[in-house]
């Protein structure tokens, strides 16, 4: 299984007077999970439309290894993809609904059962998609993009309805495609939920390209820091400077990169430090990608 | 493209609206093929019925077209406007990026379920009309050649419905519009366009190329044809006047519905 790359190079989408994808340029590798990452309406839905075929670019272009989607022959053998979890007729069961599908992927009525339990959906195999709770429809989306058991997986929101047991469900699933060496892409609008199972992290915002690293490049960046109030800066300077921690001076008091509020009044303690006050600043995962996010012209 | 087809077809199978349809066509055809044979068979005493013999069961089993041809035509456009109404367009579109062939496959898809639902409502319509005209009237004349040709022709009619209703789904892919338009159009602006069309000399040909007046050609007869004449056209004819219908409609459904963004 040869498995292709995705490439996203100058994507543009233009609404009337909106750019909901503008300039966006990344790349997803074979063989990780990546996070597509952003808050609601950053564009993340309409560049993985184009990318499928769905949306026509106003520039730029998506690639699938090196061809657009729309140029395979059956391209729902390379790319699985479960983009909203409404998109299902209500009177079809679930098993019908991939039989419906199934031809055009290639795959027979067997493997439709054989998915459907895959994802633990073989209970209701016979049950309309109308009566499917928001976590089963999200189970049969994924169900459809793995028809074809394809070498790229790309899955929109995945998390959304789901219960703690399916999220843990679906991570370990992520966790397995890398392994297997699949492309996978997985969209959400919170960090939290995809750290635990993502390789590269790629953060759009109003619908321009503001990071894309490996995320412990991203970890790298989030840095334990507390912020001290002490009659004696100077000794916390001399204190600080011991540690290789850095200090600066921050309104009223000052402010300590490298350690946590509780290594930094350890210190203290030891070295008989007064200090007035002691509070956490650590700039973490979530924090950065806030700032990350943050709409432009608050920057 | 075969798999296309499988899959569109396995797309009507697995919903019920359609044969939901079907069973009030059936209902509705025996009504009214019932209906208009009493016409012919009760007639006041020193009046002429308006048609005797075989044009008068000829007209009567003319209204699975005439009457009937709202059903296949909705059945038809479902099949295109519960994609957009339940999104499944986008899932249908990833496994087949290639608009065209989508919307070729939908429209042959129809075809079995056209010719199903065209002989239960040829049967629906003889179970109707046949019982008064055989014991009070001329009889129900189901041994004549002509009125069996024009029964198998009403079933590739109502086929042809089908298939057309696809296109116009096309067009308009909200549902109740395609719904609304169809009602409209079939109901209301067909029959009065007809009639005014019959009364205009110059004009009176014209009648036929619409698609009803084409499809009545198509069968040989029409149900509006036992009150006013109407012309009809050749069989042949008839055929490709409803294809360019398809046609026309489908080619502008691809330039328009299926040209924009899905999403």
């Amino acid at each position: 299984m040869t498995v292709p790359p995705l490439v996203i190079d100058g994507l543009t989408k233009q609404f009337g007077a909106v750019k909901a994808v503008d300039d966006l340029a990344f790349t997803v590798r074979p063989g990780a999970v990546t996070g597509f990452l952003g808050p609601n309406g950053a564009g993340k839905t309409t560049t993985l439309r184009m990318l499928l075929g769905l949306t026509r670019p106003t520039a730029g272009r998506a690639l699938v290894g090196d061809r657009p989607y729309t140029s395979y022959e059956r391209p729902g053998t390379v790319v699985g993809a479960a983009l909203e979890a409404s998109s299902f007729h209500p009177g079809r069961t679930g098993l019908g609904h991939l039989e419906v599908f199934a031809p055009q992927v290639g795959v027979s009525k067997q493997r439709c059962r054989q998915v459907l339990e895959a994802v633990g959906l073989d209970h209701a195999a016979k049950q309309r998609v109308g009566k499917y709770s928001l976590g089963m429809r999200q189970r049969l989306g994924l169900a459809t993009a793995l028809l074809a058991d394809p070498p790229v997986i790309v899955l929109d929101e995945p998390t959304n309805g789901l219960d703690p047991e399916g999220i843990v469900w679906i991570r370990r699933l992520l966790r397995q495609f890398a392994a297997e060496g699949r492309t996978v892409l997985v969209s959400s609008h919170l960090l939290r939920e995809v750290e635990a199972s993502v390789d590269d992290v790629v953060v759009i915002a109003q619908g321009r390209l503001r990071h894309a690293s490996t995320l412990a490049e991203l970890r790298t960046r989030a840095t334990p820091a507390a912020y001290v109030e002490t009659p004696r800066p100077d000794a916390l300077a001399t204190l600080a400077a011991d540690r290789g921690w850095t200090v600066q001076p921050d309104g009223d008091g000052t402010l300590v990169d490298g350690a946590n509020a509780a290594e930094v009044g350890a210190a203290a303690h030891a070295a008989g430090l007064e200090l007035h006050e002691l509070v956490r600043r650590d700039v973490d995962l979530e924090a950065l990608f806030f700032e990350l996010t943050r709409p432009e012209e608050a920057r | 493209m075969r798999a296309a087809l499988v899959a569109e077809y396995r797309k009507l199978l697995t919903t019920r609206l359609w044969w939901l349809l079907l069973i009030v066509m059936v209902g509705y055809l025996v009504f009214i093929a019932a209906v208009v044979s009493t016409t012919f068979v009760f007639v006041p005493d020193g009046q002429e019925p308006p048609l005797a013999g075989e044009a008068a069961a000829r007209s009567v089993y003319s209204v699975v077209n005439g009457v009937g041809y709202v059903f296949p035509l909705i059945i038809g456009s479902l099949a295109m406007t519960t994609e957009f109404r339940h999104k499944t367009i986008t899932q249908s579109l990833l496994v087949e990026p290639d608009r065209t062939r989508f919307l070729v496959a939908k429209v042959l898809s129809v075809v079995p379920v056209g010719l199903v639902a065209g002989l239960v409502g040829v049967l629906a319509t003889v179970a109707g009309g046949a019982p008064l005209l055989q014991i009070k009237g001329d009889g129900a004349m189901l041994g004549r050649s002509d009125v069996l040709v024009g029964l198998l022709f009403s079933v590739v009619a109502i086929a042809l419905w089908a298939v057309i209703g696809v296109a116009v789904g096309s067009v308009l892919s909200n549902q109740v519009a395609a719904i609304v338009v169809i009602l409209a159009f079939t109901q209301f602006v067909e029959p009065l366009a007809r009639v005014v069309l019959s009364q205009v000399d110059a004009l009176a040909g014209v009648a036929a190329y619409l698609p009803g007046g084409a499809a009545d050609s198509l069968i040989g007869a029409s149900f509006l044809g036992a009150t006013g004449d109407v012309d009809l056209l050749p069989r042949w004819a008839a055929v490709l006047v409803l294809l360019a219908y398809v046609v026309v409609l489908g080619v502008i459904g691809r330039l328009t519905t299926l040209r924009r963004d899905i999403g």
